[in-house]
C-alpha cells in the first residue's frame, strides 16, 4: 500500500518533469516557435510573478467569487426544487423531461441574451453560472431520489414517521451521495461558464479579462499560458476538497 | 384487538394477491401465518401495517379502520439489508425510530444499546451495517422494532437470513419479549413449518393465489416452551405434521 | 424465498403485462402523457405571459418559432427548406464542431489505448491529465488567439482541447479494466500486439470510450459557441454577436432554441449510433 502510493508519487512527478523537459525542448530547439509557445520554465516564472503580483490575485479573486456564489446560489435553488419535484411522483417524471430538454442548450449561448438583459458583466457572470450549475445538481437530485430504496422508505412509515420526515431522514440521505456528484459537475461547468462570461462580456475584473488585457496588450503568451494553469489548478482544488469531503461525509457507503 | 374482515388486494397491474381474508387476533398473541411462496403473506401484512390500502374488506385495529400506519407499531421486513439505513451506524438506527417515543438523545441511544445487546450485538453498535454479516444486520432490525416497545408487531419472515443457532436464540428472545410486560401482540409471518408451531399460540395457514386462510389451528403446548423438549412434545409433532398437511395439499 | 410480493414483484407483472394488445397500449399513451404534461403546460405559461407582459427581451415562442422558421427554414424544397442564412450559419459551426470532435477522439482514443496499456506511463502521465482536465478550455482562448488569430484554427484548436480530455481519460480507464484473461487468451492464440489491441482492448473499452465520445460532443458543442462568441465571420455565434449587437431580442432567442435544438439531435444521433455498434455490451456504464 505505502510503497506503492510512494510509487505514484514519484512517477507523478517524474512525469510532471518530463512533460515541462519536452515543452522546454520544443521551445529552445525551434520545434514550436518560442514567441508563441513559451519554454516551460518562462511558463513557470510567470505563474510565480503572477501569484506574488497583487492585480493578478484580485483578478482571480473576483473569477472565484463569481464562480462559488453562483454555484452555491444554484444549489440552494435546486436541491430543495429536485427534492419537491422528486418526491412527488405525478411530477418526479413530467420535471425529468422538462430539464432533459432544456439541458442541451449550451448555457454559453445564453451570454449574448444575458448581456442584453442584465448589461451589469458582474450579473451576466453570476448569473449564467446559477443557471449552468442549476441543471447537473436538479438532475443529480432527481436521480439520487429515484434510486431511493423503497422498503427503507416504507420502514421509517411503519414506525409513524410521516412524509416530511421520511424525506428528510431517508430520501436526503441516501440521494445525498449523488446529489454531491452533482455539485462536483457543477463546480466544473461553472468555471468554465464565469471564463466564457468574462471573456465575452468584459467587466472590470476576473480572470477571464487579464487574459484578454493580456492579449491585446501585444501578447505575453506565457502569462496567458500562467493563467489558464491557476484556472486549473483552482478547479482541481475545489474538485479535491469536494472528493475529501465526499470520503468524510459518506463513509458509510465505503463498501457497498 | 386486530380484526381483518373479507380483506382482498389486487394491485394495480391486474394482479390478485389476497381474497375474503377473516382474521381476528385477541392482544398479547402470537399468531404465526404459514403458506407456500405466493400466498400473500407479505401482502396481508403490508395491509394490516397500513403501508397498503385494501381493494377489498377492512382492518381494524382495537375498533378503528386502519388507513394510514396506526400508532405504537413495529414490522421487521424481510429485506433486512434495504430496511437498515446505510448512512447511520447500527445504534443510531435503532435510535432514530425512538424519536417517535417522545425520548431524549441520550435515552434514545441508551435505550438502542440495551435491545442492541439483548440481540448479542453488545460489540456493533457502532459499526454501519455493512460492516456486519447478513445474519447480524437481521438482528438489528429486529432489535430496532423491539427497542420501540410497539403494541402491535409485525414480522415478516424475520429469522430468515440467519444461522441455525441463532435463529433458535432468536426464537426465544420473542417468546421473552412478548412474556414482559406491556403485553405485545405479534403477527408473524414464516414458511418455516416448525417455527410457526414453536413460536406461536395460532397457526392461520394461508393457500392458493389469491391467498385464502386455508386452516386455523391453536397451538396448546405447555409453557415454557424449550428448544428440545417443546419439540420432542408429541402434541408438538401432531401439530407440526397438521400444518404440514395443510400447506402442502390446499 | 417466500412472500416476494413485494414493489419488485408487482413491477415484474407490469412490464409483463406492458408488452401485450391495447391495454398495453393505452398504457403507453398515459405514460407519454404522464411525462410531456409539464412541458406543454410550461411552454403555454410562457407563452401566455410573455403576451400578456408584451416584454420585448422574453418573446413568447410562437414568435420565437416563426422567426426561426423564417430565418433558417425558409428556403427552397430541393434544399430541405434550409435558407441561404442556414447554410451560412450551420456549416462552419458544425464543420468546426465535428472536425473539433473528430480529431480529439482520435487523439484521446490513441493516446488513451497507450497510456492504459502501460501502468508506467499511466502513473507518471496521470497528475499531469489530471491537471489538463481541470484546466477551463475558455482559458486558453486569448492564448489560441496570439497562435492562430481569429477563425477556424482558433476554434478548432479550443475544441480539440476541451474534448480530448473526457475520451483520453474514459479510454484510459476503460484499457485499464480489460479482463486480463482476455488478453491472455488472444495471446496464447498468437495474436499479434496490434490484433490484440485492434480485436481485444478496443471493443472491450468501447463502452467506456463512447461514454467518454458522447461528454466530449456536448463540451465541443459548448466550445464552438464560445469560440464563435469571441469573434467570427460566420456560424451560429455569429447570428448571436449580430442578434445582440443589432438589438434583436428574438433572433437572440432563435439561436439560442436552435443550439439546444442541435445539441438534443447531436446526443440523439450519438446514442442510436452507439446502440447500434456496441449494442452487445450488457452492462450499464455511467
Amino acid at each position: 500500500m505505502v510503497a506503492d502510493r510512494a510509487r505514484r508519487v514519484l512517477l507523478g512527478g517524474a512525469g510532471v518533469l518530463l512533460v515541462l523537459g519536452v515543452m522546454e525542448a520544443a521551445s529552445r530547439t525551434g520545434v514550436v516557435d518560442a514567441a508563441s509557445v513559451p519554454p516551460a520554465t518562462e511558463i513557470l516564472s510567470g505563474a510565480v510573478e503572477m501569484a506574488a503580483d497583487g492585480e493578478f490575485g484580485g483578478h482571480l479573486g473576483a473569477t472565484v467569487a463569481a464562480w462559488l456564489s453562483g454555484v452555491l446560489l444554484a444549489v440552494v435553488l435546486a436541491v430543495p426544487a429536485g427534492l419537491l419535484l422528486g418526491s412527488v411522483p405525478v411530477l418526479d417524471r413530467a420535471a425529468l423531461i422538462v430539464v432533459e430538454l432544456l439541458r442541451p442548450i449550451p448555457s454559453v449561448a445564453l451570454i449574448p441574451l444575458a448581456i442584453l438583459v442584465f448589461v451589469e458583466p458582474g450579473r451576466v457572470e453570476r448569473s449564467l453560472v446559477c443557471y449552468a450549475c442549476l441543471w447537473p445538481i436538479l438532475l443529480n437530485t432527481l436521480y439520487g431520489l429515484r434510486e431511493v430504496e423503497p422498503v427503507a422508505k416504507e420502514t421509517l412509515r411503519s414506525f409513524g414517521f410521516g412524509p416530511l420526515g421520511v424525506l428528510l431522514r431517508v430520501s436526503l440521505p441516501s440521494a445525498a451521495p449523488l446529489v454531491l456528484t452533482g455539485v462536483r459537475i457543477a463546480l466544473a461547468v461553472g468555471l468554465v461558464v464565469a471564463v466564457s462570461a468574462e471573456l465575452r462580456a468584459g467587466g472590470e475584473s476576473g480572470l477571464g479579462i487579464y487574459l484578454l488585457a493580456t492579449q491585446s496588450g501585444g501578447g505575453r503568451p506565457d502569462l496567458m499560458l500562467a493563467g489558464a494553469l491557476w484556472a486549473g489548478v483552482l478547479g482541481l482544488l475545489a474538485n479535491g476538497l469536494l472528493v475529501a469531503a465526499e470520503r468524510r461525509i459518506f463513509r458509510w457507503r465505503a463498501v457497498r | 384487538m386486530l380484526e381483518i374482515k373479507g380483506l382482498g388486494h389486487r394491485y394495480a397491474d391486474g394482479h390478485r394477491a389476497l381474497t375474503g381474508i377473516d382474521l381476528g387476533v385477541e392482544r398479547g398473541e402470537l399468531v404465526c401465518l404459514v403458506g407456500p411462496s405466493g400466498c400473500g403473506k407479505s401482502t396481508l401484512l403490508r395491509c394490516v401495517a397500513g403501508l397498503l390500502r385494501p381493494t377489498e374488506g377492512t382492518v381494524t385495529l382495537d375498533g378503528n379502520t386502519v388507513d394510514r400506519v396506526p400508532d405504537g407499531l413495529a414490522v421487521v421486513f424481510q429485506d433486512y439489508t434495504r430496511s437498515l439505513f446505510p448512512w447511520l451506524t447500527v445504534r443510531d438506527n435503532v435510535a432514530l425510530v425512538l424519536r417517535r417515543r417522545g425520548l431524549g438523545r441520550r435515552e434514545r441511544r441508551a435505550a438502542a444499546e440495551e435491545a442492541l445487546a439483548a440481540v448479542g450485538l453488545a460489540d456493533a453498535v457502532r459499526k454501519y451495517p455493512w460492516q456486519l454479516s447478513g445474519g447480524m444486520q437481521q438482528r438489528a432490525a429486529i432489535a430496532r422494532a423491539l427497542a420501540y416497545r410497539p403494541s402491535l408487531l409485525l414480522m415478516d419472515e424475520p429469522f430468515g437470513s440467519v444461522d441455525a443457532q441463532t435463529r433458535e436464540d432468536l426464537e426465544d428472545l420473542l417468546l421473552t419479549v412478548r412474556g414482559g410486560e406491556g403485553g405485545m401482540t405479534i403477527l408473524l409471518v414464516t414458511h418455516d413449518i416448525d417455527e410457526s408451531v414453536y413460536v406461536g399460540d395460532r397457526v392461520v395457514v394461508l393457500t392458493g393465489a389469491p391467498g385464502t386462510v386455508h386452516t386455523e389451528l391453536r397451538v396448546d403446548l405447555p409453557a415454557p416452551r424449550d428448544q428440545i423438549a417443546t419439540r420432542e412434545h408429541p402434541a408438538f409433532v401432531a401439530l407440526r405434521a397438521e400444518v404440514g398437511r395443510a400447506v402442502r395439499r390446499p | 424465498m417466500t412472500g416476494k410480493e413485494g414493489v419488485a414483484g408487482k413491477e415484474g407483472v407490469a412490464s409483463e403485462a406492458g408488452k401485450v394488445g391495447l391495454a398495453g397500449r393505452a398504457r403507453a399513451v398515459r405514460g407519454f402523457v404522464g411525462r410531456i404534461w409539464l412541458a406543454v403546460l410550461l411552454l403555454a405559461l410562457w407563452e401566455a405571459a410573455a403576451r400578456a407582459a408584451g416584454d420585448l427581451y422574453f418573446p413568447p415562442p410562437t414568435e420565437i418559432a416563426s422567426t426561426a422558421r423564417e430565418l433558417w427554414w425558409s428556403g427552397p424544397a430541393s434544399r430541405l427548406f434550409l435558407s441561404d442564412k442556414a447554410l451560412d450559419d450551420f456549416g462552419p459551426s458544425l464543420t468546426h464542431l465535428l472536425a473539433g470532435w473528430a480529431i480529439a477522439a482520435a487523439v484521446g482514443i490513441a493516446a488513451g489505448v497507450a497510456i492504459g496499456l502501460s501502468r508506467v506511463l499511466f502513473e507518471l502521465l496521470d497528475p499531469v491529465l489530471q491537471l489538463g482536465r481541470a484546466i477551463p478550455p475558455p482559458t486558453l482562448i486569448p492564448f489560441f488567439l496570439v497562435v492562430f488569430g481569429l477563425g477556424t484554427e482558433m476554434q478548432v484548436a479550443t475544441i480539440v482541447f476541451g474534448a480530448v480530455w473526457p475520451v483520453l481519460l474514459n479510454t484510459v480507464e476503460g484499457v485499464r479494466g480489460v479482463e486480463p484473461l482476455y488478453l491472455d487468451t488472444a495471446r496464447a492464440f498468437g495474436f499479434g500486439r496490434a490484433t490484440r489491441i485492434l480485436r481485444v482492448v478496443l471493443p472491450a473499452a468501447a463502452p467506456r470510450t463512447a461514454a467518454g465520445l458522447r461528454v466530449a460532443l456536448g463540451f465541443a458543442l459548448i466550445l464552438m459557441v464560445i469560440a464563435e462568441l469571441m469573434g467570427a465571420g460566420g456560424g451560429i455565434g455569429a447570428h448571436l454577436n449580430d442578434a445582440e449587437r443589432g438589438f434583436l431580442p428574438t433572433e437572440l432567442w432563435a439561436g439560442i432554441a436552435l443550439l439546444g435544438l442541435i445539441g438534443y439531435l447531436l446526443n440523439g444521433v450519438f446514442l442510436l449510433v452507439e446502440r447500434r455498434l456496441i449494442g452487445h455490451h450488457r452492462e450499464r456504464q455511467d
